[in-house]
């Protein structure tokens, strides 16, 4: 870890900024410096400000008040491409990627070379080459962005940041769709962009990044700057403690298995698509089993396909011995079967609808919430805040739009969903993707409750720290195969990575 | 054209490969072309004067006003809006023109040269002056487009029904309809050289230009491409503009052909506009569509309606069967998609 820059003066300062919107404070009064060559990182629960902050630098919104120099002189960005025009780039989490538009058209958007007013195709083409060429990317120029893979969209995302000249790089939570080995590539981005002088600005709820790349650390909490430290022998504990304002027990709880029937079956599954390859699982009541690979192993896709999401070709699902094969969703979820999907702006929640609504509608059909053919709206009321206190969901508004809440919450409300009606087996895919510490906790301990009240449990996870902690067994996923049952007693790292990338080395 | 036709006819032999052939070209091609030859077989069948070198000069010369509006619904249709104010673009453009022209005329009988080109530019900066009001409704205020176009439309028939008390416009020099109306210039039609024009300044504008690209991204991801430093509500209030100055002079052209101003024409245009894009791929969330396409599925229109024509169907009938054919291209498209997912696993 390197000090030598400290005594620089700073690239970015942020001074006394303020930003209100109607009824919120999001950001109160915060000051931020940036040096060259340093990686700073802003740590915080959901709605802590972070978002905020990095959206006032990158010019995307503008402050109520307070200002921000750069190179010690006052600036005043009225929109992204000034600000990118001026060397500070950010990586936004949600991707500012044009699905319908190819790599190479992306990469180069909203500053295209121009040659006589018309667009350079030449330039841009031997451009987009030499910038993948440097971050070593292996990506089509010339294939459309939908068909590319989350990762390999992140990295379009990335090749567009480091395109022109860059004094100032944020990146959003940049791994957070990223394999290891991709994640590794970034690292070493990161390091390089540092060597020449850049300053970064680093979003993550990863402690192993923080120790791994931060030069120093900015503490947000309820949009007030808690404190910057340096990140040099910061210990996790207090990082939490900083974060919360308060001590917080383990973030994973102790879970007692004990497995009984089987409930879940899935016997040589094989989609339509091939992202599942006569793939069998099975998952008994009073347990938490894992679903570990990398993105597009076929971990999500095989209970996708159980699901009646994904069409398939081979295979057979059971239920408590019962065959649903093929239903649909409103069927399964009666039978007793729940999937609750990673992205929950996509397909989890109707943002624009107050979180009431959005609790209740898997069970409109069922009491209490139905009366004849009209909906008990007094006992939906009163079964939302029974459920808002059961997830720990603070400050409790169940009559604001979901959109208004912080991600964490909004990742509370969908798990919720689970609790409106009695369900044999839980299917969680990636329940903790975006949520701070915290959350993290809370969801942890309320997937651990309904394993101990019995309930089979299938835990979709990327997060091998969560399948390690959590699970009683795992299954791990590879090219849509699954390679492996790792049982508990042989639950840890080398053992689940080694079958991430099994049927790879024996290619 | 010809080599489509050889496709399908090496395609008709049963067998796998030839079905699977098939399924290819369809997912590369559109449903288009396969509507084309469908249209094209049909109506050769039913009217021996239809595949004719005169006829088909014909169907061409007709699509033009069609072809020339379908290029700026199509832009508009690549942001993601839609404009339902063309007709009455057209309405009131022809309506300007001709109450231009013929008060000019009174004033300054003896200079045509003038009279026809102040009274164009009066129609054209009248039927562009609604895609401003469109733009700054859709761009700056946010109304949505369905109802901004929607509501402009009603407001535009309006006022050109009252200008005109509902009676056709007279009084323009007759050497403005015998240019733009029926004149020739080596040997084509006038009209057809200014729809060839406009097309193919679209297909620069949409994929040389920067602007293009703007117009693509926003319908693709407006967050996005705000994020990519592309000025949205410019690119928004702009392309209802030019799709209005497009329409207007597509208003010109048929004002030069009928020889009147009329507020009645343009009414079918909201809809065939849209149909010739959404035939020839473009997406109506956006981001999605092809120039030469669009140029083709305008032809299409024109040619099903002059086989309609040709085959005594009368003109009921005739609004019947594109609304039909409008779908079964949604319907088909839909097919299409699920074809690429299948191609892909396989």
């Amino acid at each position: 870890m390197e000090f030598g820059n400290l005594t620089a003066a700073p690239l970015l300062e942020v001074e006394g900024v303020s930003k209100h919107y109607p009824g919120v404070l999001a950001l109160d009064n915060v000051s931020f410096s940036l040096l060259p060559g340093e990686v700073h990182v802003l740590f915080g629960e959901n709605g802590a400000g972070k978002s905020t902050l990095i959206s006032l630098i990158s010019g995307a919104i503008h402050p109520t008040s307070g200002m921000i120099r750069m190179r010690g002189e006052p600036v005043h960005f009225a929109s992204v491409n000034e600000a990118r025009s001026r060397g500070v780039t950010t990586v936004f989490q949600e991707f500012s990627l044009i699905p319908t538009m190819t790599v190479e058209e992306n990469i180069c958007l909203g500053s295209e070379a121009v040659r006589r007013g018309m667009i350079d195709r030449r330039a841009i083409r031997s451009e987009v080459q030499s910038v993948l060429a440097r971050l070593g990317f292996d990506l089509p120029p010339h294939a459309l962005v939908a068909t590319l893979s989350r990762a390999e969209q992140q990295m379009v995302e990335i090749a567009r940041a480091f395109r022109g000249d860059l004094s100032v790089l944020i990146l959003d939570e940049p791994t957070a769709s990223l394999t290891d080995k991709e994640a590794e590539r970034l690292f070493d981005l990161v390091a390089h962009a540092k060597a020449h002088g850049v300053g970064i600005i680093y979003i993550t709820h990863r402690l192993r990044e923080i120790e791994r790349l931060a030069d120093r650390i900015t503490v947000l909490r309820e949009g007030k700057n808690i404190s910057t430290v340096p990140a040099h022998g910061i210990s996790e504990d207090r990082l939490v403690k900083l974060m919360s304002g308060r001590e917080m027990g383990a973030v994973f709880p102790a879970v007692t298995h004990r497995p009984a029937e089987p409930l879940f079956r899935a016997e040589g599954l094989t989609t339509r698509s091939g992202s599942v390859r006569s793939a069998s699982i099975e998952v008994r009541a009073g347990e938490i089993v894992g679903l570990a690979g990398l993105v597009g192993s076929g971990k999500s896709e095989l209970i996708r396909a159980a699901f009646g999401i994904e069409p398939l070709t081979a295979g057979r699902v059971t239920l408590n011995g019962q065959e649903i094969t093929g239903a649909r969703p409103q069927k399964l979820l009666d039978a007793g079967l729940i999937y609750l999907p990673p992205d929950r702006r996509a397909e989890g929640l109707a943002m624009m609808r107050p979180c009431r609504e959005n609790l209740s509608l898997p069970a409109l059909r069922q009491s209490p919430y139905r009366r004849g053919a009209f909906i008990d709206r007094r006992a939906e009321r009163r079964e939302t805040n029974r459920l808002l206190t059961e997830m720990e969901l603070y400050p409790m508004r169940p009559d604001s739009d979901v959109e208004a809440f912080s991600g964490g919450n909004q990742q509370k409300v969908m798990l919720g969903r689970s609790l409106t009606r009695p369900f044999l087996v839980y299917a969680f895919d990636e329940p903790t993707v975006g949520v701070d510490v915290g959350t993290r906790a809370a969801i942890y301990r309320f997937i651990a409750g309904l394993c101990e009240s019995g309930a089979a449990v299938i835990l979709i996870s990327s997060d091998l720290p969560e399948i390690l902690h959590l699970c009683n067994r795992a299954y791990v996923f590879a090219k849509g195969q699954v390679t492996a049952e790792v049982p508990a007693d042989q639950l840890d790292e080398p053992t689940i990575l080694k079958h991430f990338f099994e049927r790879e080395n024996a290619a | 054209m010809r080599t489509l036709l050889s496709k399908s006819i090496t395609a008709t032999p049963s067998g796998l490969v030839q079905s699977q052939l098939l399924k290819r070209s369809f997912v590369r091609l559109g449903v288009l072309p396969f509507l084309l030859v469908i249209a094209l077989v049909t109506f050769s069948f039913l009217s021996s004067s239809f595949l004719t070198v005169s006829n088909l000069t014909n169907v061409v010369r007709q699509s033009v006003f069609l072809a020339i509006v379908s290029m700026g619904q199509m832009m508009v249709l690549l942001t993601g809006g839609f404009d339902l104010s063309v007709g009455t673009i057209l309405a009131l453009t022809s309506v300007a023109t001709a109450m231009a022209m013929a008060t000019l005329a009174q004033i300054f009988p003896d200079s045509i040269f003038l009279i026809i080109t102040l009274g164009c530019l009066a129609g054209l900066a009248v039927g562009t002056i609604v895609g401003v009001i469109n733009g700054l409704g859709v761009a700056f205020l946010n109304v949505a487009p369905f109802i901004m176009t929607l509501g402009i439309a009603s407001t535009g028939f309006g006022i050109a029904l009252s200008l005109t008390g509902g009676t056709p416009v007279y009084g323009m020099p007759m050497e403005f309809g015998n240019v733009f109306g029926f004149g020739t210039f080596l040997s084509i039609p006038v009209p057809i050289w200014i729809a060839a024009l406009v097309v193919l300044l679209t297909w620069g504008i949409v994929n040389m230009t920067r602007y293009g690209r703007a117009l693509y991204a926003v319908g693709g991801n407006p967050r996005a491409a705000m994020l990519s430093g592309i000025d949205t509500r410019k690119t928004q209030f702009l392309v209802y503009v030019v799709c209005a100055f497009l329409a207007s002079i597509a208003g010109v052209l048929l004002t030069a052909r009928l020889d009147t101003g009329e507020a009645n024409i343009g009414s079918s245009m909201p809809l065939e506009s849209i149909a010739a894009c959404v035939i020839a791929g473009v997406s109506l969330r956006g981001g999605v569509g092809k120039v030469g396409s669009v140029a083709l599925g305008a032809v299409f229109i024109s040619l099903v309606q002059n086989g309609m024509n040709l085959a005594r169907i009368d003109s009921y009938m005739q609004t019947v069967v594109i609304g039909l054919i409008l779908i079964a291209a949604v319907v088909a498209d839909q097919l299409r998609l699920r074809y690429i997912a299948d191609l892909r696993g396989s």
